[in-house]
């Protein structure tokens, strides 16, 4: 424990802020970055463009942000959060209006030289402002009812109009966040029993509800659901995906197919093998070893904000630290288990690794704040 | 700097490590969950996982065999394989199809029927693969696409073999043709070969073609292609050639069985020549004959339909196929199941009255006043029935139909042709199990001049005439070498008849084309060295009623064609030292003399001097008519088809 105790007594200023930096996990994230760049590599065919060379560029940029953000002060994080959250519902409520349509949702705001996608933003913002709020609600009301209705309304707007886009996988992933949040805030089991409780409640409900009249989910959720549960029932058609993405992983075996010699990806069996499906190309391509690396280092980038959160006194900057790294972890546990066959077809990328630029720019936005906190935690 | 609110006491703050501990631990459980799924599949089932990627990822193409070549006996082609040109599009490359199109049918003429198939297969197939647009295209179309290839983006000529029979009618029946295979041909074969599931991949359908399928279609090839998912040929991985075809060579001599054709031109005939000391088929022709050609390309309803109107029956191969009752072409049988049997020496005697009455019917000989006193000799020459009707009832059934067996008759002989018939040679026990009747004299009197029960193809009458020239058991032979490697010899062991009998029959056959008064004395050769010995019949399709006997029987050519009689003639020569049996049959031809001889007599000699025969072999009066006749035959014959003989070389 004696990083934990370690202590610096003041605050860090300056270029001395570069110091107290978490730098394990700037190296985890670029690593893990790295791992993605050479995948797009791969994929493109030995190719730095049309992926690994923009993807570079823009981590590039997502480090520079994150270094600013983490040079600002945690308190002015905390200050900003209802701001951010406010910003987001409304990005939200725009995207509604003017979104730009992609895969039979509205998601994206095109801002020209990158696509916006507020839910991804509003997950990082609904952590910081269910982090502000904790920090600021006196501990004693943490479990009282009207005291967890706020947060749970807080949660819910931004799940609701995520849902309404319609993307089921971010909903559920803003919905586990929030929850976990309120977890780590202490609220008290009992209100955890009966949300799940009444969650499996619901699944039941939505299952009854199809094909009625005020079926729940559109048709391609439900079929989704479907494939998920037995894939080999339309091996070419809705489950294509899944038993080609098991195909591919499978037989990459211990070491892999070595590198850019995987034939599954490289002959397109694999569907959006530069995004959701990235790991599979990984998986195939370096088999075991590279697979359980990869996870090893998502691994050590949770620990690593689960020391900054345990080593600050500072509320918000526990909570906020935690709810990232469990937003983080909730990326990464899905798309894995989504490629592995353990989950159904949600798109969630995989944090860090896949092609797209918004997700990995909020990403390091996020552990911009990680990182302020870390530099300026009250010892 | 803002003075932060530590809020470091209470219940939930403290709560706050615990908590992050237990969710820590629950996100560890479930890396350690996605880690052992990982495992899983990829070091305990990876070898599952590989070989469906295998699978996934190669693709087995076959190449078709290039199918065998036919050649007559003088290496003259008959079947061969040219390349035929389509036109093939690919939807990918032409941007916009219909403007394409519409470009191109400007050029070549294409139907809308095409355009519309066309457009229907592009919508369907993946738009990398191509679709034919036009096929058997003709090489000036070929070279206007070609020239206008800026104009006709995705449009591509492409080279494909098709089959060819240079020799049109000439060997429809013997050849056959082949056309793509259909899903009754794959029902009809158990475990079909993969690569009769081609498309377009085209089979022996009828006659040779269909018999020797699988020696004429070779092999398939295969190669292994890396495709992706969408099925496009990434790269070939390997390839394993094929086997061609086999070449062969029939024993027909192209020209022979073109003159055959020819003078047969206008009846509804067949014509057999077999070579006596090889069983080789030299000319087997079935008037009137089609274009095999036309199947090939599939052949259009309205040709189809005057195929199989015609009364002739263009589509039937009468020289296996069509059996007709040997009438007095079976004598010959008869007088040697006689003389075997002993019942008749050759000078013995039968009076003829013109008449014989067996039990309580009267058979009539075909001459009404009859030809009084007979010999085996006479008898043969004229055609006397009422001899026949005599020894046939003192030598019986059993021994007649022994006979025919014997020279070849009521047995189905081996050759690669289709639906080859086995005529009929009855006896007692065969009347009694298909008809369940008992056998009766009358019908040996039938019998014993090949009528009544009695069947015979003109291939067998061929066959029978070969072993009464030589003696020995003759077998058909149609394919002469495969690939070079020759053939089992017809030429059969020696019969198990007295040679003496057989020399009788012989000499009686030579007096009936060379003696005056012989039936076919018309249809003599007069060269020294290559006298023809034969025997004509005439086989009734109709009963004559006592009626009509009363009133004088109609002749021949007062009755509608199907009613008038077949004409026969059945001929070898030269007589001392046979080289040709000729058989002939003209479907309804009348008198077997008048219109069977003369064909069987030029074609004979057609075939003794591989050639057009000079006049000199032709009694004096008939040359000038003779001449005339091979001026027009030689007007007739179609030119020799396009030169493609490269292909040979």
């Amino acid at each position: 424990m004696s990083y934990l105790e370690y202590a610096v007594k003041s605050t860090p200023t300056g270029f001395r802020k570069f110091l107290y930096m978490n730098w394990p996990l700037t190296l985890l994230l670029i690593s893990v970055a790295s791992a993605g760049f050479l995948m797009l590599y791969s994929v493109a065919g030995g190719s730095w463009m049309p992926w690994a060379e923009p993807q570079i560029e823009r981590f590039g940029l997502g480090l520079t942000v994150m270094f600013i953000i983490a040079l600002v002060p945690i308190w002015f994080w905390r200050n900003m959060s209802v701001l951010a959250y406010l910003g987001s519902i409304v990005l939200l409520v725009f995207v509604e209006l003017f979104g730009t349509i992609g895969m039979g949702a509205q998601r994206w705001i095109d801002l020209g030289f990158m696509r916006l996608q507020p839910s991804e933003v509003m997950k990082v913002a609904l952590v910081m402002v269910l982090a502000a709020y904790y920090d600021w609600l006196p501990s004693h009301k943490t479990s009282r009812p009207l005291w967890v209705l706020i947060p749970v309304v807080l949660i819910l707007i931004p799940t609701a109009m995520v849902l309404k886009q319609p993307d089921l996988g971010t909903s559920i992933l803003l919905l586990a966040a929030g929850g976990g949040l309120m977890f780590l805030a202490g609220v008290h089991w009992a209100y955890f029993a009966a949300v799940i409780a009444a969650v499996v409640g619901l699944i039941a409900t939505v299952f009854n509800s199809r094909g009625t009249e005020w079926q729940l989910l559109k048709d391609y959720q439900f079929r989704r659901i479907d494939t998920f549960l037995d894939p080999s029932t339309d091996p070419l058609g809705a489950g294509y995906h899944i038993t080609q993405s098991k195909i591919a992983l499978g037989s990459g075996g211990w070491n892999g197919r070595g590198f850019m010699q995987g034939t599954q990806s490289r002959l397109n069996f694999l569907p959006e093998k530069h995004t959701d499906f990235i790991f599979t190309t990984l998986a195939e391509e370096f088999g075991f070893v590279g697979g359980i690396t990869l996870l090893t280092l998502y691994g050590l980038i949770l620990i690593f904000c689960l020391v900054t959160a345990l080593s600050t006194k500072d509320r918000f900057s526990s909570l906020v630290t935690l709810g990232i790294a469990l937003n983080f972890f909730l990326f990464f546990a899905v798309n894995m288990s989504m490629v592995m066959g353990l989950a159904p077809v949600v798109g969630v990328p995989l944090p860090m690794v896949s092609y797209g630029g918004s997700a990995m720019l909020v990403l390091m936005a996020a552990f911009g704040i990680v990182q302020s906190a870390h530099i300026h935690r009250p010892r | 700097m803002k003075q932060r609110n530590p809020k470091s006491q209470g219940l939930a703050y403290k709560r706050l490590p615990r908590r992050a501990l237990i969710l820590g631990g629950l996100q560890a459980a479930f890396i350690g969950g996605l880690a052992a799924r990982m495992r899983f599949m990829q070091v305990d089932q990876a070898d599952e996982y590989r070989l469906l990627a295998e699978e996934n990822r190669i693709n087995i193409r076959l190449i078709p065999p290039t199918r065998g070549r036919i050649y007559d006996r003088n290496g003259q082609i008959i079947g061969q394989n040219t390349q035929s040109y389509r036109i093939v599009m690919v939807r990918e490359d032409a941007g916009d199809v219909d403007e394409v199109i519409s470009n191109l049918s400007d050029l070549i003429p294409l139907t809308q029927d095409e355009i519309d198939r066309a457009k229907a297969e592009m919508r369907r197939s993946a738009p990398f693969l191509p679709v034919t647009l036009a096929d058997q295209v003709t090489w000036e179309d070929i070279s206007k696409v070609a020239v206008n290839a800026p104009a006709l983006p995705g449009v591509t000529p492409e080279v494909g073999t098709a089959r060819l029979y240079p020799r049109y009618e000439d060997f429809a029946h013997v050849v056959g043709y082949v056309g793509p295979v259909s899903d009754y041909d794959l029902s009809q074969i158990e475990d079909p070969e993969p690569v009769l599931r081609i498309p377009r991949f085209q089979i022996g359908k009828v006659g040779l073609e269909a018999k020797q399928e699988i020696t004429l279609r070779g092999k398939a090839g295969a190669k292994r292609v890396e495709v992706n998912a969408t099925g496009r040929v990434m790269r070939e991985l390997d390839r394993q050639e094929g086997e061609a075809g086999a070449d062969l060579q029939l024993s027909v001599d192209a020209d022979l069985q073109q003159y055959a054709q020819a003078r047969l031109a206008g009846e509804s005939a067949a014509a057999v020549v077999i070579d006596c000391e090889t069983g080789d088929i030299r000319a087997i022709s079935s008037a009137p004959s089609f274009d095999p050609n036309l199947f090939v390309r599939g052949i259009s309803v309205a040709d189809y339909r005057t195929l199989t109107q015609d009364n002739y029956r263009p589509l039937a191969n009468k020289t296996v196929q069509g059996t007709y009752p040997p009438g007095s072409t079976f004598k010959m049988i008869t007088a040697m199941a006689a003389l075997e049997a002993g019942v008749v020496a050759p000078g013995s005697t039968v009076y003829c009255p013109g008449h014989l009455k067996v039990g309580s019917r009267r058979f009539h000989c075909w001459k009404r006043g009859g030809h009084g006193t007979v010999d085996l000799n006479l008898s043969l020459k004229r055609s006397c029935d009422v001899y026949y009707y005599d020894v046939a009832l003192r030598t019986g059934i059993d021994n007649i139909s022994e006979m025919a067996r014997t020279f070849g008759l009521g047995v189905k002989h081996d050759i690669p042709m289709s639906a080859v018939a086995a005529g009929l040679a009855p006896n007692q026990e065969w009347k009694e199990r298909v008809h369940g009747e008992s056998w009766l004299v009358g019908d040996t009197a039938n019998a014993s001049i090949g009528q009544g029960f009695m069947l015979a193809s003109p291939l067998q009458l061929a066959v029978m005439t070969a072993r009464i020239a030589t003696g020995r058991a003759v077998k058909p032979r149609l394919v002469r070498s495969v690939n070079g490697v020759e053939q089992l010899s017809g030429a059969g062991e020696p019969l198990a008849v007295n040679p003496a009998n057989l020399e009788h029959i012989r000499k009686a056959m030579f007096s009936v084309s060379n003696d005056r008064g012989g039936t076919a004395y018309r249809s003599r050769i007069i060269a020294d060295d290559l006298r023809m010995a034969g025997k004509t019949g005439t086989s009734q399709v109709r009963n004559i009623t006592k009626a009509e006997r009363a009133a004088g029987v109609i002749r021949n050519e007062d009755l509608p064609w199907e009613r008038r009689d077949h004409a026969l003639f059945v001929s070898f020569a030269p007589y001392d030292n046979p080289k040709y049996a000729v058989a002939v049959v003209v479907e309804h031809g009348g008198g077997g003399s008048k219109a069977a001889a003369p064909v069987a007599r030029d074609i004979m000699l057609q075939a003794l001097y591989d050639g057009t025969p000079p006049l000199e072999a032709y009694p004096v009066g008939d040359r000038e008519r003779i001449r005339e006749q091979q001026k027009r035959l030689e007007g007739d014959r179609r030119p020799k088809a396009r030169p493609t003989e490269k292909e040979r070389a």
